[in-house]
């Protein structure tokens, strides 16, 4: 089905689109039955760089609940200057500027191969950027010192018109003035103390209480120099703010011993998008916090600051012992929501050895579109470079950021739009393309999404809703249709419009076509968003027992097999893979706690539900390449079997990427082969694993856990940890075979689990 | 009838409105209030014009009566005044005295013959009283007045009548006895004549009213009438007791009358006493004796006589009137008269002899223990001094009626006196005053029978307050030692040296008695206020050593055991050495090995004077961790400056001048060490209604600036850096106070906030853990929205009501609780407040006020005028040394307990005064009361103990022992007190009465106290003078006009433009002075500049008006204002060296500093000036007053002996009032 590839790869080129099914069951019995739902993937905000923008307005269909734009499956009456919408059928007259519209000179929207078009909107004021630093101060002096060195680099990767401000925290919150001559001025909030945006603009002096306004002067106007005190220009504060953040000081307030340094990240967080909200509503905005540790006062507090009382781990959470859990993940819940309200959006950097909040506070990012990044300490260049990278620039030299997108999915008739999962929130658009039935963030047509980025991929769920005995025309084609506005990080405000359209398929008479449509590795990921949406909110066993079910419903439905006979069990080259993706998943940090700190898994778990298909499968099933005298680099299994004494090992499992050399490879680096002329290949084996794990630490944001280890290194455990355990302790004499390593596990290899999937696909009695 | 028509005037004494004293007075006792009235004008009138007063006091004279008894007394002898003495010699001096009634009444006719003159032309007695009340409007007008009055009397007439008449009478006799003391003398029978006396001046009138007036009035009057040709003298007493009596009298006047008549008849007695008197009189007494006699002839002519002065031109008048009215008195004045002319030189002469006669006068109980000194005068107090003086001291109104002569005969200085006083106002001022005098009631006037005369008191009469100094000064040449139990010290107004030989020096403690009663029965029967006034961290003069620091080691102070005083030289070392005996609680306590020390065969340790704590009434303990808070050795103290920069404040300048003083003030913190830094730390903050902190770590290039705008919560947002040391953070600092004023020169923020400045401040302290003092410096009312926001309630019309009180209160709790906090973390409060309008000081203050800090008020502050002032109290305040976190404790011995406490300080339990802050200006008086018996053998201790921190961050405990005795005698007991020291009681009392009670139940309270005072003296120490006779205790016969002044003040009789913050501030003030300050404070020190003899200052001279010359130029202090009055007709050289400018309409009235000029003359006044500022706590402004200036009327709020402009008594008219209240309480 190269055909099927190809066109699934084309299109994914040209509307970042990916569709579990490329051809739709034509009913919704019929797509029910098929376990993986109709859905995609789509980047909004893939790049393009051979799409230019037009500088015009698209043309919108002229129903009121419809609104579709003017797109290449319309058909248009050139004579009349009349087109058809194709979501409503609605016949729309083109407006004026279209005049000379005609067969041979077609405006670009009616051309196929701008299935996606971006717009260019020139109506309504531009507003600059708006970056707002929220700063932890409870850091050690050489975190301190990196961190603030990486926010002055910062600076100058901003663009100059940028509007920067400054919040900084420990004990108090403390919003830096940034106008101002001569003394550093700074307003200063208690960090217990729970404010309303309006308090904390009052406070802030940007409105006037009130009781004073009734006093008889009249309110005084809007002051621009008062609301930007705290907002201003690069260009202009360029030099004090780096003054300002040369001398910030750790927090000053003395930390007994055995306590945590009292740290008021809610509150910080607080006047922060108070602060937005008061003066630049609506418009694109990041907030950057960047924490230490986790907050430990005030409203958002995680943990106590008694040293002897641990942040909450899996356990404690499984126990209902978190006893600030549900409390602080509310509020910043609550927060989030407030913030996409207005367009802004919240990064998390969190530097530290031990947890940081991030469990509760990765709603922030979640809802608003923001990053999460998660190191060890702002003094490792995973930070610095991830830092760095969020400010990269794309060819054009914009920023690879876009802020305040509205996504609306339209559909035809026969679909309807279930929801979404990824970074956004819902805004509660009903219309006639929503589904009743929900999946991920559901019941809306359209979603916001405060902070993308070219790689910001959202998994789209859909269902067929024509019904069994309505059958569509034969030839007729679903069509959907997504429409992303954003505000571009060169202030223009832009819509991209996406459509797409998919042939039904009668699933009785066209199985094996809908088979060789179905797109495995799309499918997995999207079902793997479901899991980690219904793992965010349900208990993990029950995630994987879903899991299972869905997968052996598809194995019978899909494969080929004798009743109850397991060796018998085929499936088509189109699913083949699916089942190892699945495995995979089941082990992934994704799905499974244990071992990983709640914050973990909810830094994995963010990454997972915004990357894009090839990412996330990375993120599914890592990558391993091998290294060896035997020949060029090769990809190999992502077994135990492949961990060989004389091979050097390459993992990327997407947040880390790990050199492994093979005990005998270890040894003679150990003796210091590679430092010997004669032993020059050997010199470029060890750097050729180095080389491409540069490449690949290059373009990866966040920025992986870099690690190199060897056979017996404490950090083997990384590779261990992902290989499939084909060799065990348990099974190892059994095999009698000397290759690979065998993993102290009592995971089931993915012999065993395909085993037990055959068995469970061909049983009669499921 | 008066009385009836007064009362709804104003009975109280304090009824300011009316024209004082009438309406007033005439409404307490119908005679009473006349008398004031009258007096008042009269007073003033008194001195001065002896000649117009003649008329135009004629009024008061009626008043006057008893001061003539008084006078007689006076005569006979100042001594007899004072003494109550009488028991002694007195036996002769009472019939004088009684004859001084005679002669009062003599007096009074006399006096009152003037006014008749005035009035003459009036028809009636009760005309003259409306003339009394018309008096006060104008001096001629008597006449006219009287018309006008007479019309209101008529409702009352016969009251009035009677009472307007008689007070009049009595008062007039006061004056009249200056004059024709003579008639004093009969005083005690007089009083109650001396009414009548003065109906006897009015006899002509009053027969009129007799007629007319119903059968009380014409009682009296008749009496009166009768009275007049047999016994005015009665009248005379009357006058006095008239007021009382008369009511009563009037039935039996004439029986009185004869008595009183009869009194004359003891003329004979005076005669005999006479002799003696007379001598004594000679100088002034002539009156005396001639007392008896004179007052009839005198009337007429006497008076003019006796006032001399007057005789000159009111003689005529007078004596027209008078002769008319007294014909038949006249006669013996007459004689008296010219004795009393030639009289007044002699008296001084004679003086001496007078004191003698006071001696005699001295009650039985002194004269036992004076008797010795007796001759002297006064023992104990003035033994050493000169008769003559004595007399006057101890004769409260005795020596009124000599004192011209007694003063002028002692001392030298009289002369002086006697010489201005007359010289200048006393004509003209008089007469204006006169008007005063006659007694308010219009309805009197009405009233045609009432007649009332004024007898004038001479102000040179009554007990001088500078005479006492002056005395005091003179006799204080030796060193003061400490060591002899119940001694009392010099008065505070003089220089004196302390040699502490054990007891505590005066300037740290006075207390009010140095004989305490044994009894609490004793106590409470004589009502003299048992306190203690202790300011425990007072600086001492270079040439005193401070406070001996002693070290007992680790183990801390020794201590007794059960009551924990601290060693003192009144533990008694016994069993060889091994225990002592505390001499508080008598307990014994094991003296620890390493402080062992053997005795001597007096049983006193041999190491006795090598340690401070057993020789010595002062000195401190280093105190051990366990008397530190937390058991924690403190920290260094911080100082915290938080500046209003609201638009106010801006605009002021007020904010420019702190920072640009902080710069240099800086380097003046306090320290212990001159040579070393000061450990103080400082930090800053700024503030409208949001606050703002600076970050001025040294490591900074430019200070920060922290904004908190959470008002309702307030928190500190920074540690690091907020208190710093000066010198490492000099420049940032520097840097920091040059921007303040520029960073908020546009700022139109008017709001500001209030109770989170402190609780920034306290926050502050609390983080650094440590004490410290807050500098608050505020311009408004705290509006904006934060906790202590507070309103404006300033309302007028809730003055004078039951409602007045809680203009003293606290507007919100927030700020008691604040200050119980501030205190708990050891953090004193200093408010600079520069307000535009109503602040409301009584809440504002709070927190200052108890934690030891000061409020510091500058009303409508412009940088121009009032910047010195500001900057000089704010130097001070911010260099002078003072302790954090204090705690006082005042053990006493068995049989007193320490019950109450006066002063800026804050109290969780009945025992432990807490102060946050202690400075060396702040005091704080203790009460005792009995709660056992004391004995005589041991006497009473204290020991006052303050802990506290010290500004190097040391902590000590400062100890103060004060032995005191104990007596069974109430005779010891007052010659034993200390004047300014009750008053400094009282009026801490009186202003923390006013939280809780109405101003006027306050002062009824004061003045019964004060009654009762002397009431028990006169009743149990000076028995044998006669009832009318007002006889003052030697110590405390400055107690009335102390007493008056403080009635007068304006917290507790605010003039229409005293405002509401004006009193709580001044409420506040007081709380917290010491002795002298609170002395200035009230009877202000007023020194003639005319002409400077080396080295000395000049004599002051009294408060009043008619003491100061045209031609002179005068400075007054009050310890908060200074003014320089320039007479208007004041030499042209004199002018010229003082202002550069020959001429009296060239001066520059707003001057706030005098020119430097090269001469002696003007750099002499400079040098004073600078001595009296360098001696008080707070800066005082110059202001320059031009006579007849409209700014004169601020300047003569502070003349306390004259009637004040809201309505004060005079001292003549109070000083009859309150012998009024005597006379009650001893009938």
């Amino acid at each position: 089905m190269t055909s099927y590839q190809e066109f699934i790869q084309q299109n994914e080129d040209r509307d970042g689109v990916r569709f579990s099914w490329n051809l739709w069951p034509s009913s919704r019995l019929e797509a029910t039955r098929l376990v993986v739902p109709v859905s995609c993937l789509f980047t909004p905000l893939k790049e393009r760089p051979d799409l230019p923008p037009v500088q015009y307005e698209p043309v919108l269909c002229s129903r009121a609940n419809c609104k579709a734009v003017l797109n290449p499956l319309c058909q248009v009456d050139f004579r009349a200057k009349i087109w058809a919408c194709n979501f409503c059928f609605q016949r729309n007259p083109f407006p004026p500027s279209y005049a000379g519209i005609s067969d041979v000179n077609q405006p670009a929207e009616l051309m196929p191969q701008f299935s996606t078009i971006e717009y260019i909107v020139q109506r309504g004021p531009t507003a600059p950027l708006i970056f707002l630093y929220v700063v932890d101060t409870c850091l050690e002096e050489e975190d301190l010192q990196a961190l603030k060195e990486s926010l002055q680099m910062s600076l100058s990767l901003l663009p100059p018109n940028a509007l920067v401000g400054l919040i900084t925290f420990g004990r108090m919150v403390q919003v830096h003035e940034l106008s101002c001559e001569g003394i550093a001025k700074s307003y200063v909030f208690r960090g217990t103390k729970d404010l309303s945006s309006k308090q904390i603009q009052e406070m802030l002096g940007l409105i006037k209480p009130a009781a004073s306004v009734q006093q008889g002067r009249p309110p005084a106007p809007q002051d621009p120099a008062a609301t930007c005190r705290f907002l201003q220009p690069v260009h202009r504060v360029d030099m004090n703010l780096t003054d300002l953040l040369g001398e910030l000081q750790r927090d000053p307030w003395p930390v007994p011993q055995g306590k945590r340094p009292l740290r008021s990240t809610g509150v910080a967080l607080t006047v922060a998008v108070g602060l937005l909200e008061g003066t630049f509503p609506n418009t694109g905005a990041r907030v950057m916090l960047f924490i230490g540790g986790p907050p430990t006062q005030g409203p958002g507090m995680v943990v106590g600051d008694e040293l002897k009382t641990p942040i909450r781990s899996w356990h404690d959470i499984q126990k209902d012992n978190a006893r600030h859990l549900k409390k602080a993940t509310k509020y910043y819940e609550a927060m989030a929501n407030r913030s996409s309200v207005n367009g802004h959006c919240i990064d998390i950097y969190a530097c530290a050895l031990d947890q940081t909040g991030l469990l509760e506070m990765k709603c922030l990012s979640n809802i608003t579109g923001g990053h999460i990044v998660m190191g060890d300490s702002f003094n490792t260049s995973l930070f610095k470079q991830t830092f760095q990278r969020v400010f990269s620039k794309d060819y054009n030299g914009d920023f690879r950021m876009a802020f305040g997108g509205v996504l609306e999915v339209k559909t035809s008739r026969e679909v309807k739009v279930c929801g979404t999962i990824g970074p956004c929130v819902s805004l509660n658009s009903k219309g006639s393309c929503v589904s009743e039935n929900e999946m991920g963030i559901g019941g809306t047509s359209q979603w916001k999404v405060c902070g993308l980025n070219p790689s910001t991929t959202l998994g789209i769920y859909f269902e067929v809703v024509n019904q069994h005995n309505a059958p569509i025309p034969q030839g007729g084609r679903g069509a959907i249709q997504f429409v992303t506005q954003y505000q571009h990080s060169n202030m223009q405000r832009r819509i991209r419009v996406s459509t797409i359209a998919r042939n039904w398929a009668d699933a009785q008479s066209q199985i094996q076509h809908i088979e060789s449509s179905f797109d495995q590795e799309a499918a997995a990921v999207l079902m793997a968003r479901l899991g980690v949406f219904r793992a965010e909110s349900e208990e993990g066993p029950d995630v994987l027992r879903w899991l299972d079910r869905q997968l052996i419903r598809l194995c019978q439905k899909f494969g080929q097999f004798n009743k109850d006979d397991p060796t018998s069990f085929k499936l088509s080259e189109s699913l083949s893979l699916y089942p190892q993706f699945m495995f995979h998943l089941r082990r992934s940090p994704f799905l499974q706690v244990f071992n990983n700190s709640p914050d973990e898994s909810s830094y994995y778990r963010h990454h997972f539900v915004r990357q894009d298909l090839t990412q996330s499968l990375i993120m599914i099933q890592p990558i391993l390449y091998s290294y060896s005298f035997h020949g060029p680099p090769e990809p190999v299994l992502l077994d135990s079997s492949s961990i060989l004494p004389d091979r050097i090992l390459l993992m990327d499992s997407f947040f880390q990427l790990v050199i492994y050399h093979g005990e005998t490879i270890a040894q003679w680096r150990k003796a210091g082969y590679q430092e010997m002329a004669e032993y020059e290949n050997f010199k470029q084996l060890l750097l050729a694993p180095l080389d491409d794990a540069q490449e690949i630490l290059q373009t990866r944001f966040p920025m992986p856990r870099y690690v190199d280890t060897e056979h017996g290194g404490s950090q083997a455990r990384f590779l261990l940890s992902k290989v499939n355990p084909s060799q065990t302790h348990n099974n190892l004499y059994a095999w009698g075979q000397e290759t690979g390593a065998p993993i102290l596990t009592d995971d089931v290899s993915l012999q065993v689990f395909m085993d037990h999937l055959k068995k469970l696909a061909v049983s009669s009695s499921t | 009838m008066n009385v009836n028509q007064h009362t709804p005037m104003a009975s109280p004494y304090g009824q300011p409105q009316p024209g004082y004293g009438q309406p007033g007075f005439a409404p307490v006792d119908g005679g009473y209030p006349a008398p004031y009235a009258p007096y008042n004008g009269p007073a003033s009138a008194y001195q001065p014009g002896p000649p117009p007063q003649g008329p135009a006091r004629g009024p008061p004279t009626s008043g006057a009566p008893s001061a003539p008894q008084q006078y007689s007394q006076y005569s006979h002898s100042q001594g007899d005044m004072q003494n109550g003495p009488p028991p002694m010699t007195q036996a002769p001096p009472r019939p004088a005295a009684s004859q001084p009634y005679n002669q009062g009444a003599v007096n009074l006719s006399g006096p009152q013959p003037s006014y008749p003159q005035h009035y003459g032309p009036q028809p009636s007695m009760q005309q003259v009283t409306n003339q009394m009340t018309g008096m006060q409007i104008t001096s001629g007008p008597p006449t006219p007045a009287g018309p006008g009055y007479d019309p209101p009397h008529s409702s009352q007439p016969p009251v009035n009548t009677a009472y307007s008449a008689a007070p009049p009478h009595s008062y007039t006799q006061a004056p009249p006895p200056a004059s024709s003391a003579p008639t004093q003398p009969p005083a005690p029978s007089g009083p109650p004549a001396s009414q009548q006396y003065y109906g006897g001046p009015p006899p002509p009138s009053q027969q009129p009213f007799n007629s007319s007036l119903p059968p009380t009035s014409q009682q009296q009057f008749t009496s009166h009438a009768p009275p007049l040709p047999s016994s005015q003298q009665t009248f005379p007493p009357s006058s006095y007791s008239g007021p009382a009596p008369t009511p009563s009298h009037a039935p039996a006047p004439p029986v009185s009358q004869p008595q009183q008549s009869f009194p004359p008849t003891q003329p004979p007695f005076s005669s005999a006493p006479p002799p003696n008197s007379h001598p004594a009189f000679v100088s002034g007494p002539p009156p005396p004796a001639q007392g008896s006699f004179q007052p009839r002839a005198p009337p007429p002519s006497s008076q003019p006589g006796s006032f001399p002065p007057h005789g000159s031109s009111p003689i005529s008048m007078p004596s027209g009137q008078y002769s008319g009215p007294m014909p038949p008195q006249q006669q013996p004045p007459p004689s008296q008269l010219p004795p009393y002319h030639s009289g007044a030189p002699p008296p001084r002469v004679q003086m001496p002899p007078t004191s003698m006669a006071q001696n005699n006068h001295l009650p039985p109980g002194p004269q036992g223990p004076p008797g010795p000194p007796g001759s002297m005068q006064q023992p104990p107090p003035q033994p050493g001094i000169q008769g003559g003086y004595p007399p006057q001291q101890n004769g409260a109104f005795g020596q009124v009626r000599g004192p011209q002569p007694g003063y002028a005969g002692p001392y030298p200085g009289q002369p002086n006196y006697g010489a201005p006083a007359p010289a200048p106002a006393p004509a003209p001022a008089a007469q204006k005053r006169l008007d005063p005098d006659s007694i308010p009631s219009p309805q009197a006037s009405d009233m045609p029978a009432v007649q009332k005369s004024r007898h004038r008191i001479d102000p040179d009469a009554i007990p001088s307050p500078i005479q006492v100094i002056e005395d005091d000064k003179a006799k204080s040449t030796e060193p003061f030692a400490t060591g002899v139990r119940g001694q009392a010290p010099p008065l505070v107004t003089t220089n004196f040296q302390v040699k502490d030989q054990g007891n505590a020096s005066p300037r740290f403690v006075r207390c009010t008695a140095y004989n305490m009663p044994c009894t609490a029965d004793m106590a409470k029967q004589s009502q003299v206020p048992l306190a203690a006034v202790i300011k425990p961290l007072a600086t001492l003069p270079p040439d005193e050593t401070p406070p001996y620091l002693v070290d007992h080691g680790e183990g801390g102070p020794i201590r007794c055991n059960r009551c924990k005083a601290y060693m003192c030289p009144y533990m008694q070392f016994i069993e060889g050495g091994r225990r002592f005996q505390c001499g508080f609680c008598s307990c014994v306590t094991e003296v620890p090995p390493h402080y062992f020390q053997h005795l001597d065969h007096t049983g006193k340790r041999v190491d006795c004077y090598d340690r401070p704590e057993l020789s010595l009434g002062s000195y401190e303990f280093l105190a051990t961790v366990d008397y530190c808070k937390n058991n924690k050795i403190p920290q260094p103290p911080a100082y915290i400056f938080l500046i209003d920069v609201s638009y106010n404040a801006v605009k002021s300048g007020m904010v420019n001048i702190v920072c640009q003083e902080l710069k240099t003030l800086l380097d003046y913190l306090p320290r212990e060490n001159p040579e070393m830094d000061s450990v103080v730390r400082v930090g800053f903050v700024t503030y409208n209604k949001v606050l703002h902190f600076y970050n001025v770590k040294s490591s900074l290039a430019q200070p920060q600036m922290l904004v908190v705008s959470d008002v309702s919560d307030m928190f500190v947002p920074l540690l690091d850096g907020f208190l710093v040391n000066v010198n490492e953070s000099r420049l940032v600092i520097e840097s920091l106070l040059d921007q303040i004023p520029e960073m908020f020169a546009e700022t139109r923020e008017t709001e500001t906030v209030f109770g989170p400045v402190i609780q920034a401040g306290l926050e502050a302290l609390k983080a650094a853990d440590c004490s410290g003092k807050l500098f608050v410096f505020h311009t408004s009312l705290p509006i904006a929205e934060a906790p202590g926001k507070l309103k404006n309630r300033e309302d007028k019309k809730l003055i004078g009501t039951d409602k007045e009180k809680s203009l003293f209160q606290s507007q919100v709790g927030f700020y008691n609780t604040l200050a119980k906090e501030c205190v708990a973390q050891g953090c004193c409060v200093d408010l600079f407040l520069f307000p535009n309008q109503y602040v409301d000081v009584a809440t504002l203050g709070v927190v200052p006020v108890s934690t030891g800090g000061s409020v510091y008020k500058y009303t409508y502050f412009q940088a121009l005028s009032d910047k010195e002032r500001f900057l000089n109290d704010l130097r001070r305040d911010v260099q002078k040394l003072v302790g954090f976190d204090a705690v006082m404790r005042v053990r006493t011995s068995t049989g007193i307990r320490a019950t109450d406490f006066f002063g800026s300080f804050f109290m969780s339990n009945t025992t432990d005064v807490e102060l946050a802050g202690l400075d060396c200006d702040k005091a704080v008086t203790v009460e005792f009361k009995h709660d056992d018996k004391l004995s005589e053998e041991t006497g009473a201790l204290m020991q006052c103990a303050v802990l506290y921190t010290s500004c190097s961050g040391q902590r000590r405990l400062r100890v103060h022992n004060m032995a005191v005795n104990c007596c069974s005698q109430l005779a010891d007991l007052y010659r034993n007190c200390e004047t300014d020291t009750i008053i400094n009681f009282f009026s801490k009392y009186a202003f923390r009465g006013l939280l809780n009670n109405p101003t006027k139940a306050v002062r009824d309270t004061l003045i019964n106290q004060c009654a009762q005072i002397l009431a028990c003296y006169r009743k149990n120490c000076a028995s044998p003078s006669s009832a009318g006779q007002l006889i003052l205790p030697e110590c405390m016969k400055l107690l009335p006009v102390y007493l008056n002044c403080v009635l007068k003040s304006d917290v507790l009789m605010p003039g229409a433009d005293v405002s509401l913050d004006d009193r709580a501030y001044l409420r506040q003030l007081i709380g917290c002075m010491d002795v002298p300050e609170s002395h200035v404070f009230f009877y202000p020190r007023l020194l003639p500049l005319t002409k400077f003899e080396s080295g000395s200052l000049p004599v002051a001279v009294r408060d009043s008006e008619e003491r100061l010359s045209k031609g002179g130029v005068y400075l007054l202090e009050t310890g908060l204002h200074l003014f320089l009055w320039v007479g208007a007709s004041a030499q042209q050289e004199l002018l010229l060296n003082i202002f550069g400018t020959p001429s009296f309409s060239q001066i520059d009235p707003s001057l706030t500093s005098l020119p430097v000029l090269d001469n002696p003359f003007s750099q002499r006044m400079r040098e004073i000036i600078e001595s009296f500022r360098a001696q008080r706590s707070r800066y005082m402004k110059l202001m320059v007053v031009k006579q007849e200036d409209k700014s004169e009327l601020i300047f003569r709020h502070f003349l306390v002996e004259d009637k004040s402009a809201s309505g004060g008594a005079s001292y003549v008219d109070f000083l009859c009032h309150m012998h009024k209240e005597i006379r009650q309480l001893l009938s």
